[in-house]
């Protein structure tokens, strides 16, 4: 594996995270708790799908073989996919999207920081602007997290459950393997390790502060980096992918 | 070619009217998207930064700069996307702002800089209408992904807040 090779791979795990927890929440649209609701969620979701559309475009460049994000976005199949795990999961009740939020958010606001000083200048570039956007992201999913945590009796249970149902997947996050490791030498990635007790830190925060307990598990899921997904990628992809698989190269 | 009769200067100015889609008040020079014209021979390029990554007006404004080319002769274009500097609404000049107010969305009214806003710190925000303090957020998600929605306790009235960025 050569650096380009892995710079393909590595933007696919970024642009892949982002394109599919952008569409999980698309799927709010119309359907959010209350008007303002509907509207952060679905902003929120087009930033994600435009961060999505600058590193996939970028990856296409990268691989050279004439892709583009679209290309890379509607005709791969789920082994070919690298998001992470819990951008796949399903978005349940509204405590379970904002538990996966928050989780995904705290994540993607360490990242991206440090990938602001990627040696890569077009993925400095991109991480400038999406941490500005994630930093709105993060603040309002936090304001949720306290205001259901620390709501009703419903609300704190729905909430606690629903941390205590994704809390096997945040191992994956945090994953890493020869891509990184070649990446992190050249100074292009980002050594997850450097970001994992500010993650911890800043989760276990807010989930304390809510007045939730800190979830506990054995089970520790990973596979995102080899393409082993959950059974519920594929369902998303199947909706996702069916108009541009039905009418190959359809424009309107 | 064509391009030889229009200096680069001449092509910025004619390209800086175009309005913003979603705020027509202010153009797209106002609000610092249209970044530089680079003549190269046969060839007109237009560096265009898009204010949020996902902004979907981004394409229309791609589609009324080739317009306005093609208008004036100009055919062999391209429109290129550029992501550094990232933009900032610390570039929205105090005309641009003027423009906002009576257009009815209150502009940024404090620099990018400042984190401690951006994490929960809260600054008192002029109504648009009436001018009244009184005024509190209802969401930071608004009608478009530069706007948060604001209502005014005075005149009682809902506003957008073009967010600071």
């Amino acid at each position: 594996m050569d650096i380009q090779q892995a710079k393909f791979e590595y933007l696919l795990r970024l642009g892949d995270s982002s394109l599919i927890i952008g569409h999980r929440l698309s799927e709010w649209c119309g359907h959010g708790p209350i008007l303002e609701e509907d509207i952060a969620l679905i902003n929120i979701a087009l930033d994600f799908v435009g961060n999505a559309n600058s590193l996939l475009t970028y990856a296409a460049q990268v691989e050279g073989k004439n892709r583009t994000a679209d290309d890379l976005a509607y005709l791969r199949n789920e082994r070919d996919y690298r998001n992470l795990l819990l951008t796949e999961l399903p978005n349940g009740d509204y405590a379970c999207t904002l538990a996966r939020q928050f989780l995904y958010d705290v994540y993607t606001f360490y990242l991206y920081e440090a990938l602001k000083n990627s040696k890569d200048d077009t993925i400095a570039a991109i991480a400038v602007k999406s941490h500005k956007e994630i930093t709105y992201h993060l603040r309002h999913t936090t304001e949720w997290i306290y205001r259901l945590g620390d709501g009703t009796a419903e609300s704190h249970q729905r909430l606690q459950t629903a941390f205590n149902d994704i809390w096997m997947y945040v191992p994956d996050l945090f994953d890493m393997d020869a891509v990184d490791q070649l990446l992190i030498n050249e100074g292009i990635a980002v050594d997850l390790d450097s970001i994992k007790n500010s993650w911890n830190k800043r989760v276990n925060e807010v989930i304390l502060e809510a007045t939730l307990l800190i979830p506990t598990t054995a089970i520790k899921q990973k596979g995102s980096r080899e393409g082993k997904h959950s059974e519920h990628l594929g369902f998303l992809l199947a909706e996702m992918q069916c108009i541009a698989r039905s009418y190959p190269g359809a424009t309107w | 070619m064509n391009t030889k009769i229009h200096t680069k200067e001449e092509i910025f100015n004619i390209l800086s009217e175009i309005p913003d889609p979603e705020i027509p008040v202010i153009n797209i020079f106002d609000l610092g998207i249209l970044r530089a014209v680079i003549l190269d021979d046969m060839l007109c390029t237009v560096l265009i930064t898009p204010t949020y990554s996902g902004c979907p007006a981004m394409k229309v404004i791609e589609d009324d700069i080739k317009i306005k080319l093609n208008a004036i002769g100009i055919s062999n274009l391209k429109v290129e996307l550029v992501y550094s500097p990232a933009w900032t609404t610390d570039w929205l000049n105090e005309s641009a702002k003027e423009k906002l107010r009576i257009y009815g969305i209150a502009p940024p009214n404090h620099s990018s800089i400042d984190k401690g806003l951006l994490m929960g710190k809260v600054r008192e925000l002029n109504c648009p209408q009436c001018g009244s303090l009184n005024t509190n957020i209802i969401s930071q998600f608004g009608s478009t992904a530069c706007k948060a929605l604001y209502r005014c306790n005075n005149c009682l009235e809902p506003f957008d807040y073009f967010k600071c960025f």
